[in-house]
């Protein structure tokens, strides 16, 4: 049974950088705000355009950390002087100068873990299925060309006005993008 | 970018040889590189591996033979319990922290000329890890209860002793194992996107583009996934320092003489970052030569990584320095002893190899002929890579076989399950080289392509 076709949004294909962040300025003037871009490599440019400087990632790395070495310090205060005391040439259980070690591999273990998996949750990762992976020239996303892709759900959002104003940006081409 | 307004220095710089050659784009840097893997397999890859797996294959009989006898095929003996095992621990380890001084320390001080060769430096990092970590496992005699290490609840309720360093080795490896493979993953991202998008045979695409997770490139993914990098790359550098530091604690803190040293810390640091390089230097060479890749990993590549193994190479002698130094200072007569036996003992010519591999060999590394010079590099950097393997074994052997007590004394060889083991984890790690450069891009696209004049264009327009 055939699905019908929904269109998501439009998607602009260009091949120089430099029109994109001119794009990206153009977009935001004319009110759109569901959109984004797409290029091979970051580029502060874009980001700066687009606004975006805002991340979570460092509270999440923080709160990583901090589990870590509580983490870290309860295991071996827990263990060494409450569930299997061993006196070690008279040294106290809670000896804590020699904790520090594993507290600190500790911390930076569930940091690294807290930024890697932050990082995907935050951009909702892993997605193996994108409406943007419909359209054929998106693989030069990861190439060699620069995308700018307008969200259908854009309140501003008209498929033929819409479709004029981005081919009007230099953009070689502009598809749709169904899903 | 040097400009217009050059100062001399600048004009010095520039007679430099570039970190990219000229006339890259984002689309040649991408093809060039993806093509090392979407093309038809060579067939001296088909030849690598075969002798790699034929290393791994001794590897596997040593292992076998091992785990069938005993630790007693082994040359260890009462007084030198710590051989081959920890020697080749110790050295596959500090061959890791060069690519984590690759990937986080130099990503932290922005020197662009890294990327080009941060994701082979990581891999070599995780591979040299694998091979570190087999060996005190074997050398724990009964492997199948290695659990022991670990903190886990079990029915005898025990627990490790952390006030040992040796319990510290457990979790600063792990943790770096896992915060590489970690970083390793995260750099592959991108790249795994753009195999998946220049595939063309479905299923190979589909791995790919599980693993590449979805990844579209999105400003606002680069954005977190910069600000993760950040983060990873500032974790990773305490970490590295942190673990070999924990590895000479584990000599450190002990009290025999050689090994009861406040320098061991920086000094294994150190020498873990010379031995790394020269070990990047050794796989590049040819590497960069099969693959046709030198317009990536180019000249400045190479002179920088040779000034960087000559710093960290006098930082080690000057480790050296201050053990002959504290060994007079301190006036201890062990000490002393321990030093005039190193150099006149029956292990001398260890320590005089060590001498000629670590320090005589490094100097020519002042010459900038010799670092512009692959041939002259690749010997310069097999030297240090046997260096700092007779450096453990004088560590670890001539401060055990004679300590306090002259009735304790003992002489001690490597046996042919020694040398076995030792080579056959050479063969796993060749291997997992051979997997990788063929299935994985061994340098990083997305980042090259940060670096292509085009992109550089980009950000002085605006």
């Amino acid at each position: 049974m055939a699905r019908q076709a929904k269109l998501c949004g439009l998607l602009a294909e260009f091949e120089d950088p430099a029109l994109v962040v001119e794009a990206i300025h153009r977009t935001r003037e004319e009110g759109y705000s569901e959109f984004d871009t797409y290029s091979p490599y970051p580029i502060e440019e874009f980001a700066d355009a687009q606004d975006v400087h805002h991340s979570r990632l460092p509270l999440i790395v923080l709160g990583g950390g901090i589990t870590g070495a509580l983490t870290g310090w309860a295991l071996q205060f827990i263990t060494s002087t409450q569930v299997y005391p061993m006196n070690i040439g008279g040294r106290p259980y809670n000896s804590w100068p020699a904790f520090i070690v594993v507290i600190f591999e500790c911390t930076i273990l569930f940091a690294a873990f807290a930024a890697v998996f932050g990082m995907l949750a935050l951009n909702g990762l892993p997605r193996p299925h994108h409406p943007l992976f419909n359209v054929p020239g998106f693989k030069r996303a990861s190439q060699d060309r620069y995308f700018l892709y307008i969200e259908s759900g854009d309140p501003n959002f008209d498929a033929g006005r819409t479709r004029d104003f981005m081919s009007g940006l230099g953009a070689s081409e502009v598809s749709n993008v169904e899903d | 970018m040097p400009d217009a307004n050059a100062t001399p220095d600048a004009a010095k710089i520039l007679l430099r040889p570039p970190i990219i050659a000229a006339g890259h784009t984002p689309a040649t840097v991408t093809d060039k590189i993806s093509a090392v893997i979407t093309d038809a397999t060579p067939k001296w890859w088909y030849g690598g591996l075969g002798m790699s797996l034929s290393l791994l294959g001794i590897f596997a009989i040593s292992v076998a033979w091992l785990l069938f006898k005993g630790v007693g095929v082994w040359g260890i003996n009462n007084p030198v319990y710590w051989g081959f095992a920890i020697i080749n621990f110790v050295w596959w380890i500090g061959i890791g922290h060069a690519g984590t001084l690759i990937s986080a320390i130099l990503m932290l001080l922005k020197q662009d000329w890294r990327n080009s060769i941060n994701r082979f430096a990581e891999a070599m990092t995780i591979f040299a890890v694998a091979c570190a970590g087999v060996f005190p496992l074997l050398h724990l005699g009964r492997v199948w209860r290695f659990y022991y290490l670990l903190p886990i609840p079990n029915t005898f309720e025990l627990w490790p002793q952390f006030r040992s360093p040796l319990i510290w080795d457990v979790f600063a490896v792990t943790t770096y194992a896992l915060v590489s493979i970690l970083f390793w993953y995260v750099g592959l991202i991108p790249d795994l996107a753009t195999l998946r998008d220049r595939t063309k045979n479905r299923a190979v695409a589909s791995i790919y583009g599980i693993l590449a997770a979805g990844w579209r490139g999105s400003t606002k993914h680069w954005h977190q996934y910069e600000v993760a990098s950040m983060f990873l790359a500032g974790l990773a550098t305490p970490l590295v320092v942190s673990v070999h530091t924990v590895v000479s604690f584990d000599f450190a803190t002990g009290q025999l003489p050689g090994w009861h040293t406040t320098i061991f810390p920086p000094y294994f640091v150190a020498g873990a970052v010379f031995a790394g390089f020269a070990m990047v230097i050794t796989l590049t060479i040819p590497l960069r030569h099969l693959f046709g890749l030198q317009d990536f990993i180019t000249m400045r590549h190479m002179d920088n990584m040779a000034k960087v193994m000559l710093a960290t190479g006098l930082i080690v002698v000057y480790g050296y320095a201050v053990e002959l130094f504290i060994a007079w200072y301190s006036g201890s007569p062990y000490e002393q002893f321990m030093v005039i036996n190193r150099m006149t003992g029956p292990y001398k010519f260890a320590w005089y190899a060590l001498i000629l591999c670590n320090f005589l060999a490094v100097q020519f590394l002042w010459s900038s002929k010799v670092r512009g010079s692959l041939v002259g590099l690749f010997i310069v950097s097999m030297f240090v890579n046997v260096g700092m393997w007779l450096e453990r074994f004088v560590i670890v052997v001539t401060s055990l076989h004679r300590d306090f007590m002259p009735s304790s004394w003992g002489m001690y060889t490597g046996t042919i399950w020694d040398w076995g083991t030792y080579i056959g984890t050479i063969g796993l790690f060749l291997t997992l080289v051979f997997l990788f450069i063929r299935f994985l891009p061994m340098i990083s696209i997305f980042e090259m392509r940060m670096i292509v004049p085009e992109s550089a264009k980009l950000k002085k327009e605006h």
